[in-house]
């Protein structure tokens, strides 16, 4: 007994070994002097220098956050609606229809996504002039997919949700919109949060859908990143993925802290 | 000790010779710094249904896990049938569990569940089959064999549970809580019903419960536990009757406790002056206690007598005052506050229908009890 | 279920319900119930139909690249459904090999993923809970960076004069270079790699919510640790297999970045061949071809067979 369940120990820790070697190699040749990304040659920090003065990777970097925020707020509104809708509002006709389309962006190949709403947005250019490729177009795009995830994280939210509060409320005098804003929103907040944080992430990762929608000068990061990985590897990339897990870690750490503070009251 | 129903055969703790079936020595749990079972030492004779009785946490639990293997004691023995426990795996126990959440396997029909256990003994397929069939008739179960268990409700399922723990024939079975789920009436056909199985198959149960009813209606003996420690082991009638401590007559039923001091300890009677109940109170029967020593006299509400007038001759007598008066069916309790304003709860059966004569809210009454009527406690 | 959940409550909560669904009745709740509808019909339903339209269509040297499939002249309307595209797909045997080699990636990850994921979802759950929440973090904190840049790690890992190599030469364990990238085998490993907290998240979740009694009780019938595996954990465990392996399965076979920067050239997989389709040879009725067959032959039998399964939120 004692022997399989180490060995299942050692599977498990070679699995997080599995996890975190590439991460970690990543960030230690970012300090590395040599351009042979993967010789050493010395501890430097040049890359990073280097990187701070790339204006394609800085302005790639400022669209895609600007990106971001837009489409992942947008998701968010549509995706909260969509989950109430779903959860409270019992039958309805297109209800069926509702769930199948706010669940399957999160089954659907990114290319056939991309690809399908390229050319939506092409033939609506065509037919009412609108909208122009670009940030637009990404923004739709993002929102759409994020719209998914939002949805499915606030729908366990609400289902979980003890109704007796609403109703304690609303026995207390307080209307349905008073209802919605003084309890239900406050208590589905954390869903609400994790999100906008979860459609933030995926809309700076994108690359696939981006790559269809998106016009002319209107490159993201991550299509800076991928058409300069693809002539090979590049210290300022191992430099910008180290900045990039820092930020996560420190946001991950962060907000695992502020939880554990938030139970601690309770034991 | 007072009871004499049936002799020495059925009773075998009484007998200095007899050998337990399950020998605890000395054992101790700890988790950390907390001790969680302190150095209990407890025999168990075979075909007992033995009760752990005590609070929430006090390491009824524990006990019973240490018994199935699922904790390794910090320190202690455990034998059972003459056969060491140490280091020995659950899965080779002589002993089954029925647990408290009942554990069934929620991915297997009823039948699936009890053969469980046989299957893994590699039993014949006839046999197996023979026995979970014979088992299903034993709990009433027969028609439900192929449901799964979210098909069942709470009663169902928590036979089955004791099915699927019983059909391995084990030597001890170990019951944690077993009728915790079960609302009033239910459980108490259950347990007859438990009685029953545990007679027909003579099989020894240790049953954990914190419902002190349940334990006096079923168990051959009770212990008492409290902090990790087993307080006081004896017969429901033992327990109830001659508590040994303040906890265990605090604990099974409910009890009035007057605070006095030994002022007179002979062979044959004790007194105890009370100031709460405004006398001094005469007990027949020795304490061995220094003199002077403060101890507590407990007793129990029904076995005070009130009337409204004075009686004849009564050993211990005070007055009081009736302050309350809970109509419970078969019988009532009144609060009585004595002068010194301590109050004593007194349970009176209803022996009529419509008692005029019965004592009513605000009447003076008398309250006195013979020399018997209660212990002496002085831990 | 929410409804009647509201009405099994007597007194003055009821009488909310109504206030709610009178709020939201008529034009409130349509309104409401229009805003997901409409963005979702318009910018994923719709696109579809589009897709599908375009795959009829005839590819021409224009903007957009392609002939419209009706013709509205002299009050006549022609209308010219063009099956070639499908007929080309069918005939190319790079397509349906593309197909295949999209499946089998598809379902060896899976396994892959499911292997290696099984035992650190099983150590997770079983973990005491103070490390429990430290190590489902591990597992997601590389989620949240880039996908892009955990493919790229893999590049300076497994090239030729990449770190693996270094060190099996530098130990002597080795002569010759390893060639790994550009391989398949680097198309799994990356797939695998970034897929990997995909499967051990549903596993988790559902091996955490079984009740350590259930194992306890296996035991104390008799059963082994491996027999109390088989025989409990795994069968208990399998909505949590089916939907990570739902959630490998399906994006990978739709995959484009991994075989494009780990693979070779003979790593042939249906996205990437949508890619060059649309980007490369930028022929749009053929890429819309190949999604329409890859939604119809991939996405939709495992979808259908997703709504098959049990609805554990619907009860
Ligand atoms: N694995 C453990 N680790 C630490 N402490 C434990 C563990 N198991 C039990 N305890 C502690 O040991 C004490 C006894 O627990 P046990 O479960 O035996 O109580 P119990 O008498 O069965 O109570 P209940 O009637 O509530 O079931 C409790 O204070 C509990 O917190
Ligand atoms: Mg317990």
């Amino acid at each position: 007994m004692q022997r399989k369940s180490r060995l299942v120990l050692i599977a498990a820790i070679l699995g997080f070994i599995f996890l975190y070697a590439p991460m970690v190699s990543l960030v230690i040749f970012s300090f590395n002097k040599s351009k042979l990304v993967t010789v050493w040659g010395g501890f430097s920090t040049k890359w990073y220098g280097e990187l701070f003065q790339n204006a394609q990777i800085l302005n790639a970097a400022g669209l895609s956050l600007r990106i971001a925020v837009i489409s992942a707020s947008l998701a968010l509104v549509i995706g909260t609606i969509a989950a109430f809708v779903l959860v409270r509002f019992g039958r309805f006709r297109g209800r069926n229809l509702l769930t199948g389309m706010i669940t399957s962006p999160l089954v659907m190949p990114d290319v056939i996504i991309g690809l399908s709403l390229l050319l939506m947005f092409v033939a609506m250019q065509n037919l009412i002039g609108w909208p122009n490729r670009g940030m637009t177009t990404i923004i739709i795009a993002h929102a759409t997919f994020g719209a998914a995830y939002v949805a499915v994280v606030v729908q366990s939210r609400l289902r979980d949700m003890d109704l007796s509060v609403e109703e304690a409320a609303a026995d207390l005098g307080a209307g349905a919109v008073r209802v919605f804003f003084d309890i239900t929103l406050p208590i589905i907040s954390p869903a609400l949060i994790s999100g906008w944080l979860l459609s933030f992430t995926l809309s700076m990762d994108d690359l696939v859908i981006t790559s269809f929608v998106s016009g002319p000068g209107s490159s993201t990061l991550p299509m800076v990143i991928f058409s300069k990985v693809r002539l090979g590897v590049s210290p300022d990339i191992n430099a910008l993925a180290t900045i990039i897990i820092l930020i996560v870690s420190v946001g991950v750490i962060g907000a695992a802290l502020a939880m554990r503070k938030k139970d601690m009251p309770h034991g | 000790m007072s009871q004499q129903e049936n002799g020495p055969v059925m009773r075998p703790w009484l007998d200095p010779d007899a050998v337990p079936f399950i020998r605890i020595r000395n054992i101790t749990k700890k988790f950390g710094a907390f001790t969680a079972v302190n150095n209990v030492t407890l025999d168990i004779y075979h075909n007992e249904l033995f009760c752990l009785l005590g609070g929430s946490g006090c390491g009824k639990s524990t006990l019973l896990r240490m018994l199935s293997g699922f904790e390794q004691p910090t320190d202690g023995s455990i034998e059972i049938d003459g056969q060491d426990m140490a280091g020995m795996s659950p899965c080779d126990r002589p002993t089954n569990m029925m647990f408290q959440s009942y554990a069934l396997f929620p991915h297997m029909s009823v039948e699936k569940n009890i053969a469980y256990g046989l299957k893994r003994d590699r039993l014949p397929r006839g046999e197996i089959a023979d026995r979970v069939a014979e088992i299903l008739k034993l709990v009433q179960l027969e028609e439900y064999g192929t449901r799964k268990p979210a098909q069942l409700s709470g009663g169902q399922r928590q036979r089955v549970a004791l099915a699927r723990s019983l059909v391995k024939k084990p030597k001890v079975l170990l019951l944690d809580e077993p009728l915790g789920a079960l609302d009033k009436k239910l459980r108490e056909e259950t347990q007859f019903e438990l009685v029953n199985i545990q007679e027909t198959l003579g099989v020894t149960f240790i049953v954990v419960t914190h419902d002190q009813e349940e334990a006096m209606s079923i168990s051959t003996r009770i212990g008492v536990m409290d902090q990790g420690k087993i307080i006081q082991v004896g017969e429901p009638r033992e327990i109830y009757e001659f508590p040994q401590s303040r906890f265990v007559a605090d604990f099974i039923g409910s009890v009035n406790m007057f605070e006095g001091q030994v002022i007179k300890d002979t062979q044959s009677k004790v007194v105890i002056h009370c100031p709460d109940a405004q006398m001094d109170i005469e007990v027949s029967h020795g304490v061995s206690c220094a003199s002077a020593q403060k101890v507590a006299f407990a007793i129990r509400p029904e076995k005070i007598q009130m009337s409204r007038t004075k009686p004849k001759k009564a050993l211990n007598l005070t007055r009081g005052v009736v302050q309350e008066i809970a109509y419970l069916g078969n019988l009532s309790i009144y609060h009585v506050v004595l002068d010194s304003g301590k109050a004593v709860r007194v349970t009176r059966p209803n022996l009529e229908r419509a008692d005029e004569h019965a004592v009513t809210w605000e009447d003076r009454v008398y309250l006195y009890w013979d020399g018997t009527a209660g212990v002496v406690l002085n831990t | 279920m929410s409804m009647q959940a509201h009405i099994a409550e007597p007194g003055r909560a009821g009488k909310w319900v109504r206030t709610v669904s009178g709020w939201f009745a008529g034009r409130g709740r349509t309104l409401v119930i229009a805003i997901p509808m409409l963005w979702l019909l318009l910018f994923f339903l719709v696109p579809f139909l589009v897709v599908g339209k375009i795959s009829l269509s005839e590819a021409a040297i224009a903007r957009p690249p392609y002939l419209p499939i009706w013709n509205f002249e002299d009050g006549i309307l022609t209308l010219s459904l063009n099956l070639g595209n499908f007929q080309f797909l069918a005939e190319d045997s790079l397509y349906f090999n593309a197909y295949v080699q999209s499946l089998q990636i598809a379902f060896f990850s899976t396994i892959l993923a499911l292997l290696i994921g099984y035992p650190m979802a099983y150590v997770i759950a079983r973990a005491p809970a103070r490390l429990r929440n430290l190590l489902l973090m591990l597992v997601i904190l590389p989620f949240w960076t880039s996908f892009l840049l955990r493919i790229y790690a893999w590049i300076g890992i497994l090239k030729t004069n990449g770190v693996i190599n270094n060190i099996l030469l530098s130990l002597g364990i080795i002569h010759e270079p390893l060639v790994m990238m550009q391989t398949n085998f680097a198309v799994y490993v990356g797939i695998v790699y970034t897929y990997l907290p995909f499967m051990i998240l549903p596993l988790y979740s559902t091996l955490v919510k079984l009740d350590e009694s259930l194992f306890e009780a296996a035991a104390d019938l008799g059963a082994r640790p491996l027999t109390i595996f088989l025989s409990v954990t795994l069968p208990l465990s399998v909505p949590g297999i089916i939907a990570g392996s739902m959630l490998v399965f399906i994006p990978v076979v739709g995959e484009f970045v991994t075989p494009e920067l780990l693979g070779g050239p003979d790593t042939l997989m249906i996205g990437r061949q949508l890619w060059t389709e649309f980007f490369a040879n930028r022929d749009w009725p053929v890429a819309s071809a190949v999604a329409i067959v890859m939604l119809i032959v991939l996405v939709l039998p495992v979808m259908l067979l997703q709504r098959t399964q049990p609805d554990e939120a619907g009860g």
